[in-house]
């Protein structure tokens, strides 16, 4: 199979990619790379909104993701919902706390 | 003060960042791809989904391992923290030989393999030839670190102690060094007793390298592995297997490597989240607090 992949794709074949996580990592990348132009664009100030600490843009993205790969881990590990639960309700924080955080 | 634009050193963080992506970013991706396949060779390879992490995280082994970890790596924090600030602040402010000579002794502990430092702990400890468990022993204390749990346990934490508590005390040492006279001048003129100079001038002054120490003692211990290993092998049972332990057992014995990456970036998430809670912590400054500083900033500078 990797023999009719491109050279340049087949010399990343030993990292064993999968589509899902390729999306993963192009959704983190385009996220971070959206938020480097709009930072470029329109660079923000740090504020206190519902966080108990003032935070920047970058702030209130780092904590969303963390928050996110946390919640997925407790969908995960302590209970039996569908992991899209857990995709859906951190898309819902990370928007909240993008916002108002 | 007004952002720099266009400002063109950026550039100089280039070679840093492919550095850093070479080094930690591309492997933890395939650390991430690993995780979610079922890996037999490095062509055969089976999309398993979140499969390995519901069973890491469910796995009651695993749970226990991570109970442990935590609480020897805040053990090691409580008591090497203050341990070390205490045996900086009994050094002399100026410098001579004994400050020479005690520096050396302080760092020696640092300059030793870790695998050797296990070594030494494992003979020092013995209740038969070692120094440490014969004098225990003779106590009339029944300390055996291979049998009893609890020995065990205060024998891993004494060597951690015994090994990092000198990076401490040199960090608030070289901390305590940066504060200028003038301060314990002006605490003198006040008749400020020694509390109230270590509360308002030495403490504060050394919070950027208590930071610095707290985020290294908190990181090295919770992934403390050569250690424990050479002294007690993770026992007695699984008394001091920490999560470093669990892992190596699970990705290089059973070569488990699918579970063994799901379980690597849990751990990595954890280590992440607590050092991310110290430093907003311990750097953390509230609003008042940091506009007064800058008033009192501005009125000093015009």
């Amino acid at each position: 199979m990797e023999d009719d992949l491109p050279e340049a794709i087949s010399l990343f074949a030993w990292m064993a990619w999968t589509q899902p996580t390729a999306l993963f990592f192009v959704g983190i990348g385009t996220i971070i790379l959206i938020m480097t132009v709009y930072e470029i664009k329109r660079p923000c100030a740090q504020r206190k909104g519902f966080l108990p600490i003032a935070t920047t843009r970058g702030d209130r993205l780092f904590i969303s993701l963390l928050t996110s790969a946390f919640l997925h881990l407790i969908v995960l590990g302590a209970t039996d919902w569908s992991i899209w639960i857990a995709l859906a309700i951190s898309t819902f924080l990370l928007l909240i706390t993008l916002r108002w955080g | 003060m007004t952002k720099l634009r266009n400002n063109k050193a950026w550039w100089l963080v280039l070679p840093m960042f492919v550095l850093v992506a070479f080094s930690a970013i591309i492997p933890l991706m395939t650390v991430v791809n690993y995780s979610v396949q079922d890996i037999f060779d490095q062509n055969t390879a089976y999309f398993v989904g979140v499969e390995w992490y519901q069973e890491v995280l469910r796995d009651t082994r695993l749970h226990d391992s991570l109970i442990r970890q935590f609480i020897f790596s805040f053990s090691v924090l409580v008591i090497e923290i203050p341990l070390g600030i205490l045996i900086a602040l009994l050094m002399p402010k100026t410098p001579n030989w004994k400050t020479s000579l005690v520096l050396i002794l302080l760092a020696l502990p640092l300059l030793i393999p870790w695998n050797v430092v296990g070594t030494i702990w494992q003979v020092f400890a013995r209740g038969d030839i070692g120094l440490f468990g014969w004098a225990v022993n003779a106590l009339g204390i029944d300390y055996n670190y291979t049998s009893n749990s609890l020995d065990a346990w205060l024998t891993v934490l004494l060597m951690d102690v015994w090994h990092w508590t000198p990076l401490v005390a040199l960090l608030c040492y070289s901390g305590l060094r940066a504060i200028p006279n003038a301060y314990y001048q002006a605490a003198q003129i006040d008749r400020a007793s020694r509390w109230a100079v270590f509360r308002y001038i030495q403490l504060p002054r050394l919070k950027s390298v208590l930071v610095i120490a707290v985020l290294l003692r908190f990181m090295d211990s919770f992934m403390i592995y050569t250690e424990p290993f050479v002294l007690t092998g993770g026992g007695p049972g699984n008394a001091t297997t920490f999560l470093s332990q669990s892992l190596t057992q699970m990705a290089v014995g059973q070569f488990d490597l699918g579970p063994a990456a799901a379980f690597s970036l849990i751990y990595f998430l954890i280590v992440l989240l607590v050092s991310w809670l110290f430093f907003t912590t311990l750097t953390y400054e509230r609003e008042d607090t940091a506009q007064y500083k800058a008033v009192q900033h501005n009125e000093g500078g015009s």
